[in-house]
């Protein structure tokens, strides 16, 4: 069952220049009790297509596409319909998860704020949830008390972890949570997220991170995007044994070894630039960089198509429509 | 709990400015080529009977050339400790005196003039700060009515709205036919001739309190927990309280830095409207060269502001939980 | 590279509207003082003098009537020659050109702000530099200095001061004013030396054995220019500032008009009451007018130094 489905999505910036093509047509979908992965180079995307999902504010706009979550089209919602179904059915994790919380507020009122806005009406059952909550993460329920400035910094990466599923959203959308800490709070932040899928807090998580290895460890399928593009999109295991685009495989290649001090790699192990996406070229978006570029390559765009159970990736040398 | 500790050393730090101060009222006079008092009690030839004793036994309590200069500044701080501040001879008063007539006159067109501009500003400045159609032209406003000295805008006042359309009496603090009291007459005189100065200091002082304001505004406004609230469905109303709150903590601490500013400010405008506070015996003494007045008043105004800022400190520290967390950390 | 991106910054300032707003408002302030005096026939202390023939002596010439702004005045002079004269801004109550006075008064405000500024930002930035710098104990014993410097309000220090002194000159009140502004100066340096000494470049010029003053002047003092500069505007108007409220309380310079002793005659004299507009409507104006540019300029730069106060798309 999918519980979000991603049809053709264009998500675009304004800028004096011409339209940034941070998402061009990309399509997957979230299945019910799964970790979604997305990987992919520093600039590729991938925030942008997550974040739209909850927030489209200028320069970014929608330029084409639907995501169907729950049967009802994202992108066509009003804005009041879209605040109502944040946090209490589609919630997020930021990136800067450590400084999301208002440092002046106490934890509890930040919490009630946000509760009160989606119709909660018993303070006392809310701060009490917190407090389960909070204990459950290894804090103290003695933090929502406190304000956000007494907390250290991984405190606060919890804490906001607690705030973010406090109201049990049936996606949770994690973006690059891990890609600012040491090797073992980024453990700890894997199986808390491990903990809130295994509790019922939330139904789904898509977990996004530059970081491949890290997936391994996370992620059910996993989807590479390169350059507004899906590359490739497969079970986590297969695409890491059997990866089918040329990008994967050498990305995996990159890594240094699986498991071994990966924090330090980046995805840029690959010689050559992204593509700018002002002006995306016509053909494959990889051809500037690929080490199987053919002609067609540059003129024809290689379409996404299934290569084994479950298993999908775009690119000419997997064969397509005209072939 | 680290807040003693705050407290110790916030009370050390105003206690050694305070040392200082009092030292260069001490030293100046000392300092400047030929001894300016010296100058001064010589050159008063209309001294009344008996003025001249006084001041001559003053003259040597305090600077008595048979006393080495350590004894002279013990003197001069047990004088201090006793509330003796010295004869103001172009008054004929104790300097003490003259001050503590003055400071109320200070004191009740400061105090609003400060708490209500500072309101206003803060609204003013959130309300540019948060939407770009009034920033456009609010911003130059507010940058011109900074920019102005206050004590010309309260001439343009005299001007305008004293002399032309003649609504407001613009000289003194009351009408000098009256006789201070609680009656009614008397207090219709008071207000009257309190708006003036009131609002040549409130209407300038809105333009440094909004411009702190609206840049704190956009700064919050685009500060990572906005964003978070946000993107949990928070509606416009709870983002922007979130954001005033801790936009105009700061404007507390901006309090305490703008005090002084305001002080000169308040100094020349009662010149301008002949207001009979600390800055007219403060311009009297200087232009007189009447030295004692001068000492007195520039410590009564420090330690004014000294005790101010002590008191936005504490305060402060109260009610921004970023502060106690720093003291208590450290 | 750190280099060439400030030369671009520099060049975006310049199209940063607030920056030219600014910059051309201060620069039609400055012409003015400088050209203003081509269009009159009178001295700074806005009498009209006149050569005595054969010798070096010049003689001024009193009027006695207070005119409004564009009058003209047949003046009879000391040789008995009557000369036709145009009162711009027309006379105060002693008969003195308000114009001639005001151009004048603007070039000693701008001559004392410049010099003060100097003062002060040196000051500030020597002060700054060594407590960052040196750090521990000398930091420790110039900060707390800076914080009590910072507390008393400068313009009753100005005054004692001021009042101590028999006469006074601009380049004296210039110097008082320095030496009363440059505390701000030196916490903003301070501040930012202690975030550029620990980056990389200074300490592979300390690895490198460069001297101290070398590593100051070769690789920090650079990179701070831009902030040094904004600094340095800051101090100019706080000093266009208080040197105003310094003459308008009666301190001002002994030996020349200035703006702010053009406003303090015009309250001496009344010309409130009496409705001479004229006399102290433009010194305030311009006074107002320095300090919004300065403020604008300021805030320029900050926008291209500091993008976080950008606002989109502007
Ligand atoms: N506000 C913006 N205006 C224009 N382009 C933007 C903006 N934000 C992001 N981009 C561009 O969109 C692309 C995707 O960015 P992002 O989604 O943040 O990538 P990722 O999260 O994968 O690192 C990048 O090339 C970036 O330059
Ligand atoms: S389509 Fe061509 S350029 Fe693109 S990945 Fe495949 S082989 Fe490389
Ligand atoms: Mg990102």
């Amino acid at each position: 069952m999918s519980l979000l489905e991603i049809r053709d999505l264009k998500i675009y910036y304004r800028t004096p220049r011409g339209p940034v093509k941070a998402v061009d047509g990309v399509s997957f979908d979230v299945r019910e009790g799964e970790v979604f992965g997305i990987a992919g180079e520093s600039g590729c995307g991938k925030s942008t297509l997550v974040h739209s999902l909850i927030l489209r504010k200028p320069p970014m706009f929608h330029a084409g596409g639907e995501a169907i979550f729950k049967g009802k089209d994202l992108m066509k919602l009003s804005e009041e319909e879209a605040r109502k179904i944040r946090y209490t059915e589609l919630s997020i994790i930021p990136q800067y998860a450590m400084n999301a919380l208002n440092p002046t507020k106490k934890i509890k009122d930040i919490v009630w704020d946000l509760a009160r806005e989606h119709g909660y009406e018993d303070r006392s059952e809310v701060e009490g949830l917190l407090r389960e909550r909070l204990a459950m993460v290894k804090l103290s329920p003695k933090v929502a008390d406190m304000y956000p400035v007494e907390l250290s910094g991984g405190m606060r990466q919890r804490a906001t972890m607690v705030v973010s599923t406090l109201l049990n959203p049936d996606l949770l959308i994690a973006d690059e949570v891990t890609s600012a800490l040491d090797v073992t709070t980024q453990r700890v932040v894997i199986e808390l997220l491990h903990h809130f899928m295994e509790e019922g807090i939330v139904k789904s998580i898509i977990f996004v991170t530059h970081d491949l290895a890290l997936l391994d460890k996370i992620a059910d399928r996993t989807m590479i995007l390169y350059a507004g593009k899906v590359a490739e999109i497969a079970p986590t295991e297969e695409m890491i044994s059997s990866p089918a685009h040329p990008y994967t495989k050498l990305l995996l290649e990159s890594l240094p070894k699986i498991g071994v001090r990966y924090k330090e790699t980046k995805l840029n192990g690959i010689p050559g630039y992204p593509i700018s996406l002002l002006n995306p070229p016509k053909g494959c978006r990889f051809y500037t960089r690929c080490p199987y570029v053919m002609d067609r390559c540059r003129e024809e765009e290689p379409p996404l198509v299934e290569v084994g159970d479950d298993h999908y990736a775009a690119c000419h040398l997997l064969g397509g429509e005209n072939q | 709990m680290g807040f003693r500790r705050y407290l110790a050393q916030k009370t050390a730090v105003y206690a050694i400015t305070f040392l200082f101060a009092v030292t260069i009222n001490w030293l100046l006079p000392r300092l400047m080529p030929g001894n300016p008092i010296e100058a001064m009690i010589e050159s008063n030839l209309n001294l009344g009977p008996g003025e001249k004793e006084i001041l001559i036994r003053f003259y040597e309590d305090l600077y008595g050339l048979n006393e080495p200069l350590w004894r002279q500044f013990v003197n001069f701080w047990v004088r201090l400790f006793h509330g003796d501040l010295g004869y103001s001879l172009l008054y004929k008063a104790p300097v003490w005196d003259l001050i503590r007539h003055s400071l109320p006159y200070d004191i009740v067109i400061l105090l609003p003039a400060i708490a209500l501009s500072w309101i206003v500003g803060n609204w003013l400045g959130a309300i540019a700060g948060k939407n770009r159609r009034y920033d456009r032209w609010m911003m130059p406003l507010f940058y011109f009515l900074a920019s102005m000295p206050y004590f010309w805008f309260a001439m343009l006042l005299v001007y305008f709205i004293g002399v032309k359309l003649g609504w407001l009496p613009y000289q003194g603090a009351y009408d000098p036919s009256l006789v201070p009291g609680l009656n009614w007459e008397f207090i219709k005189s008071f207000l009257s001739h309190w708006i003036l100065p009131f609002l040549s200091l409130f209407v300038v002082m809105i333009g440094s309190w909004a411009i702190g304001m609206r840049n704190m505004i956009i700064y919050e406004l685009e500060a990572d927990y906005v964003r978070y609230l946000e993107a949990l469905g928070a509606s416009e109303k709870l983002m922007t309280k979130h954001a005033y709150r801790n936009a105009i903590l700061p404007q507390v601490t901006g309090l305490a830095l703008q005090l002084g500013l305001m002080v000169a400010g308040a100094i020349a405008t009662e010149i301008v409207f002949n207001y009979p506070g600390i800055g007219i015996l403060l311009m009297n003494a200087a232009l007189s060269q009447d030295y004692f007045l001068l000492q007195g008043a520039f410590l009564m105004v420090v330690i004014s502001v000294l005790a101010a800022n002590f008191i936005i400190d504490i305060v402060y520290a109260f009610i921004d939980p970023r502060v106690r967390a720093s003291y208590t950390e450290g | 590279m750190a280099r060439e991106s400030r030369l671009y910054k520099f060049r975006l300032a310049l199209k940063n509207n607030k920056f030219r707003f600014g910059f051309g408002l201060l620069l039609f302030f400055i012409i003015f003082a400088i050209i203003g005096p081509l269009f009159t026939p009178f001295a700074g202390d806005g009498l009209y003098y006149e050569k005595l023939p054969g010798s070096n002596m010049e003689v001024a010439t009193y009027s006695t009537r207070t005119l409004p702004p564009m009058t003209r005045e047949t003046l009879i002079t000391y040789s008995g020659r009557h000369v036709e004269v145009l009162h711009i801004l027309g006379t105060d109550k002693l008969g003195r050109d308000v114009y001639a006075q005001l151009v004048y008064g603007l070039r000693t405000s701008l001559w004392i702000a410049t010099l003060a500024a100097i003062i002060g930002t040196l000051l500030g930035i020597t002060i700054g530099f060594v407590a960052g710098y040196r750090g521990g104990l000398t930091d420790e014993l110039l900060m707390m200095f800076v914080n009590i410097m910072l507390v008393i309000p400068s313009i009753v220090l100005l005054i004692l001061v001021a009042a101590y002194l028999e006469a006074r000159s601009p380049e004296i009140q210039a110097l008082i004013i320095g030496l009363t502004g440059w505390p701000w100066v030196a916490r903003a340096v301070r501040s930012q030396t202690l975030s550029l000494k620990n980056r990389e470049f200074v300490n592979l010029a300390r690895l490198a054995g460069l001297s101290d003053l070398r590593i100051i002047f070769g690789e920090i003092m650079p990179n701070m220019i831009s902030y040094i500069f904004m600094v340095g505007i800051l101090q100019f108007s706080g000093a266009i500032l208080a040197s105003a409220t310094l003459d308008f309380i009666g301190l001002g310079p002994t030996t020349a008009v200035s703006l702010g002793t053009i406003l303090q005659k015009a309250i001496a004299h009344n010309a409130l009451q009496f409705g001479w507009w004229w006399w102290f409507i433009p010194p305030g104006l311009i006074i107002t007018l320095i300090i919004t540019a300065l403020f604008f300029i300021n805030l320029g730069m900050e926008e291209v130094f500091n993008p976080r106060l950008r606002r989109g798309g502007e």
